[in-house]
């Protein structure tokens, strides 16, 4: 399981691997916001931790169709279904790559994205954790929609139309913590809920993730 | 080592195999034959656990059938060695030179396989049963792109597995030179027909 961690992550620093899009793609998203909605910063005060939340999203959608597509493309995917690893296990392994590869350096520039947006300072704090116990359900629950949709063409435009809904606790919680944290709120509530969704998204997609592989290997 | 007993098998919808019984003991390699479209690479498949089978028996000691399909399962932005070093990790195995001499690996070592010419590519998929440690070999067309010489290595290869107790099914249209193989002609198991598909059966059965 670690040797297909330590591949993951290697494939996907090496030339096509998509390391680094997600984040060259939060920056620019979280940069031309204030141009879009002009230099008033009161207004981007009060939006900014929901389009960090946004931004990070959208970014993580980004790279969730190559999880599963490479591997299936190259044979590798078969491969590691006849072999002593359970699919559970891969899918899981899959999604902790992912997570390391988009959401954990996502969450780490966040803040110097905040500054960009106006973040109030209270916040940056808040909307570092917030992203680092949010995303991981992001990446399981992409993972899981990459599974649904692997092998299939054009499969990227479907998956961002299963996946986009099922971001939406996350993100409504996620934000939540963010502009509590901001306005010196209380914060414990929404963050325990993202907690519970990242920890159950963790718990039970990757049974599900492997079960639709299966029948997507057939 | 491989007890197959009155199986059927579809490809989509359609039932290409019936009534197949098929025994493979140790030692012991079977050249699977049969024209295009026969079912060949369905068999396979099913006997590797990656489609269900329509009916009948596999019985097989769990985790001993290595597969190894069409497509190379290589990464090409990995070198040799660093591909075969993670099959051998997933299977749970240390050494990788035995496969490297098998193949004659050793001067593509650090070569990414991106880079390897599709008969050099099929060398280092071959290369990853070596690896697997698992007694059965499920092959399909493995020597597609391969040369004279290295399809003598590969027969080689092959004579080795079965002398330390393996078995293999092979599909292949070529003479492999393998010379106390088996033939296995499915010709006489193909059927056509459409199968009733009732997508919730998965659900029931479990």
């Amino acid at each position: 399981m670690i040797g297909l961690l330590i591949r993951d992550l290697r494939l996907s620093v090496k030339a096509g691997g998509g390391f680094g899009l997600a984040l060259a793609f939060f920056l620019i998203v979280s940069v031309l916001v204030p141009f879009g909605i002009g230099p008033e910063t009161a207004l981007l005060r009060e939006v900014s931790g929901g389009i960090l939340w946004l931004g990070a999203l959208l970014a993580c959608l980004l790279s969730l169709d190559r999880i599963f597509a490479l591997d299936w493309e190259d044979g590798s995917l078969e491969l590691l279904a006849t072999s002593p690893l359970p699919l559970e296990m891969v899918a899981i392994t899959k999604s902790a790559a992912h997570w390391i590869t988009t959401g954990l350096p996502l969450a780490l520039v966040a803040p110097l994205l905040g500054l960009f947006l106006n973040l109030p300072e209270d916040g940056f704090l808040w909307l570092v954790i917030s992203l680092l116990v949010g995303t991981p359900a992001l990446s399981a629950i992409g993972t899981f929609g990459a599974a649904l949709t692997v092998g299939m063409r054009r499969g990227g435009l479907l998956l961002s139309l299963l996946v986009l809904p099922l971001y939406v606790p996350s993100l409504l919680f996620g934000s939540m913590v963010v502009s509590n944290g901001a306005s010196g709120e209380a914060v414990g509530t929404p963050l325990a809920l993202l907690a519970a969704i990242s920890l159950g998204s963790l718990a039970i997609l990757p049974f599900a993730s492997a079960s639709v592989l299966r029948v997507n290997l057939r | 080592m491989l007890e197959i007993t009155s199986l059927a098998c579809a490809r989509g919808a359609v039932q290409v195999l019936q009534n197949v019984d098929l025994n493979l003991i140790a030692g012991e390699a079977v050249v699977l034959r049969g024209p295009n479209g026969a079912g060949k690479t369905t068999l396979l498949r099913i006997i590797a656990g990656l489609s269900p089978a329509l009916s009948g028996q596999i019985k097989c000691a769990s985790d001993s059938i290595a597969y190894s399909g069409h497509a190379d399962g290589i990464k090409t932005n990995l070198t040799v060695a660093q591909n075969l070093n993670f099959w051998a990790g997933v299977f749970g195995q240390r050494d990788i030179t035995t496969a490297f001499d098998a193949f004659d690996l050793h001067d593509l070592r650090d070569r990414p396989a991106g880079e390897m010419s599709a008969g050099q590519k099929r060398r280092l998929s071959l290369a990853r049963l070596l690896v697997t440690g698992r007694p059965i070999w499920c092959l399909d067309e493995p020597t597609v792109s391969l040369d004279q010489e290295n399809v003598a290595r590969f027969a080689s290869a092959v004579q080795a597995h079965l002398a330390r107790g393996g078995a293999a099914l092979i599909a292949t249209h070529i003479d492999l030179g393998l010379a106390d193989a088996r033939i296995f002609d499915i010709k006489p198991f193909m059927c056509r027909k459409l199968v009733e598909t009732d997508p919730f059966a998965d659900w029931e059965a479990a």
